[in-house]
């Protein structure tokens, strides 16, 4: 994909050294393709002159990066301690029930990814769901309705 | 008259995400100022006001700053890292920095950028902010564009969902495109930091703190807090709390002021249980040391650590082993795996923890607990494996009672009735490998 390669060309000419671009690079990827899949890695890593196993080495330590294709929406819910104590686990139930699907599970129907994160920031707002990437501080269990009809009409 | 903010100044009365806003209330200033001085002279400055790091472990900005070798005496640039990789347990000050005085924080990079005669500024925000990453880059281009930056390159990366890149070395091994991993020291990094350049790497609210320090000057700035660490924090308070929130108050508050007067006590009339005074990570405090000050040396003094200031309210609906397994587990998963201890040991302990809080646990498991804890601290390269057991070992020593009642009665003593029961959590770690079969 030559727009992919210069964006990742555009990302990596903001460092002193090109490999300093290999994060944003990955994600761009993941922008472009839904998930880094093989073939996605190791094109990040030829746009960057670099080898595959450099590349696969730093999408395997992040949280962040999808090495598994997901779905359309992500549902993530922090658990970690101050959303623990403001009942981060009746959330996590509660999108069970909505969603039909578990922690670390895709819907069937490849449209929501659901999975567990942890302290996303929000500590003061608990507890903290994120959809695709914007923080819905607090969500509480009777929000949850409403939250997977918005997601499902989208 | 002392100022009363020094971090979050009117913007509650100005939407200071915005440049001509910000420039009202004297924005960009203190940096024509200081760039009017000798860098020599910006450092002094700033060590004389006696700035402690916001980021967690206090080590005073001036010094830092004295560390890195001046222009004449080095090769090669000099770089300045924002940390803004906020992602302890309990905090969310730098999200509140970012979002609403986006142009104070970038003062206050680029004075530090002067004093050291910086090339590039690095901004390193954890990628889960994205809300926070657009507001900073409008701020940046706003900035850019307005002729603000001179000769100094200012770079946003974001992170990509990696705990342990809070810490410096990992952060800066991150940066230059590596798995997040921390370095051996010496050298520090304003000897040898980011590409092995003379680095100086501070926390988000450490340099929105800077401009004000330049226009109070030492001793006005040290009209607020205490004399061992001057000037004011952005506490970070959650929990079982009525009022949780960010709060900027002068170092130095005590704890009761601080969950009893700003946050309006303990939620739904429960009892106090526990504090954790500055993030998941620093041992735990029990309602009796509520008058503790919140400033470096006094909440170490009284045995745990300001840390980033943010303050978990614990009330007596939750179990302590649910909550020290819990802790645990995020240790577990943010482990980069680099060094043995941290990694198989996280590992251990929140194997230990399960069987305890399920009632499974023996006496020489409890025991374990403790024993695991004292093989992991100081063992490893960087806090993580320290931060994993000071947690879980102040919970032991502080409610042992608590976790011999699991072992004694051979359940959890709240029967599925606390607060914290089965939550769940992430349960990989960031080496993504296959779990080592430690006994347990």
């Amino acid at each position: 994909m030559a727009e992919l390669y210069d964006e990742i060309q555009k990302a990596a000419a903001r460092y002193p050294q090109r490999r300093s671009a290999v994060m944003p690079a990955l994600r761009l990827a993941q922008e472009h393709y839904g998930w880094l899949s093989p073939d996605a890695l190791r094109e990040v890593a030829d746009a960057l002159d670099l080898t595959p196993a450099d590349v696969e080495a730093v999408a395997t330590f992040y949280d962040m990066f999808n090495l598994e294709p997901v779905g359309r929406h992500l549902v993530e819910v922090c658990t970690n301690l101050s959303c623990a104590l403001a009942g981060a686990r009746q959330v996590v139930e509660a999108l069970e029930i909505e969603l039909g699907i578990a922690p670390g599970e895709t819907s069937d129907d490849g449209e929501v990814t659901f999975r567990l994160i942890e302290c996303a920031g929000g500590c003061g707002y608990a507890p903290v769901v994120v959809v695709d990437h914007a923080y819905r501080e607090p969500t509480r269990p009777a929000d949850v309705p409403g939250l997977v009809e918005e997601l499902r009409g989208r | 008259m002392a100022a009363e903010l020094t971090v979050l100044t009117g913007a509650d009365e100005r939407d200071l995400t915005r440049l001509d806003e910000y420039r009202t209330v004297g924005g960009y200033r203190q940096l024509a100022r200081a760039r009017r001085m000798t860098p020599a002279t910006v450092i002094e400055r700033i060590s004389k006001a006696s700035l402690r790091g916001r980021g967690g472990a206090g080590f005073p900005m001036g010094r830092k700053l004295s560390l890195v070798p001046p222009a004449d005496k080095r090769q090669g640039p000099a770089y300045v890292v924002a940390n803004a990789d906020e992602s302890e347990p309990g905090a969310f000050k730098d999200r509140e920095i970012i979002r609403r005085v986006p142009h104070r924080f970038l003062e206050g990079c680029l004075i530090a950028a002067h004093a050291i005669q910086a090339e590039a500024v690095f901004i390193y925000i954890r990628g889960e902010y994205l809300a926070e990453a657009l507001v900073l880059e409008a701020a940046i281009e706003e900035a850019r564009r307005a002729g603000l930056f001179g000769q100094v390159k200012v770079v946003l990366h974001r992170g990509a969902g990696a705990y342990i890149c809070g810490e410096e070395s990992a952060l800066l091994e991150s940066l230059e495109g590596s798995r997040g991993q921390p370095r051996p020291r010496p050298p520090f990094p304003p000897v040898a930091g980011l590409y092995m350049q003379p680095t100086l790497i501070n926390n988000t609210q450490t340099l929105a703190s800077v401009p004000a320090i330049m226009e109070l000057g030492a001793e006005r700035y040290a009209e607020l807090g205490v004399a061992s660490a001057p000037g004011t924090v952005v506490y970070s308070l959650s929990g079982n709390v009525t009022s949780p929130g960010n709060y900027e108050l002068p170092l130095g508050v005590t704890l009761r002021e601080l969950i009893f007067e700003h946050g309006q006590g303990v939620a739904d009339g429960r009892a106090l249980k526990a504090i954790i005074p500055g993030g998941s990570s620093v041992p735990v405090f029990t309602p009796d040391q509520l008058d503790v000050q919140l400033d470096f040396d006094s909440v170490q003094a009284a045995g745990s650590y300001l840390g980033s200031a943010a303050v978990i309210v614990v009330d007596d609906r939750a179990c302590m082993v649910q909550l020290a397994l819990r802790a645990e587990k995020f240790y577990m998963h943010e482990s980069c795996g680099k060094c043995t201890p941290c990694r198989e040991g996280t590992r251990w302990l929140v194997r230990l923890l399960e069987k305890i809080e399920a009632g499974d646990g023996t006496q020489a498991d409890l025991d374990l607990v403790v024993e695991v804890c004292s093989r992991i601290e100081g063992k490893s390269l960087c806090a993580l494996g320290d931060f994993a057991v000071w947690c879980v070992g102040s919970y032991v020593e502080k409610f042992r009672g608590e976790f011999q009642r699991h072992v004694d009665e051979g359940r959890c003593p709240y029967g599925g009735e606390s607060s914290t029961e089965g939550v769940p959590a992430p349960s990989d770690q960031h080496i993504h490998t296959a779990m080592a079969q430690v006994p347990a």
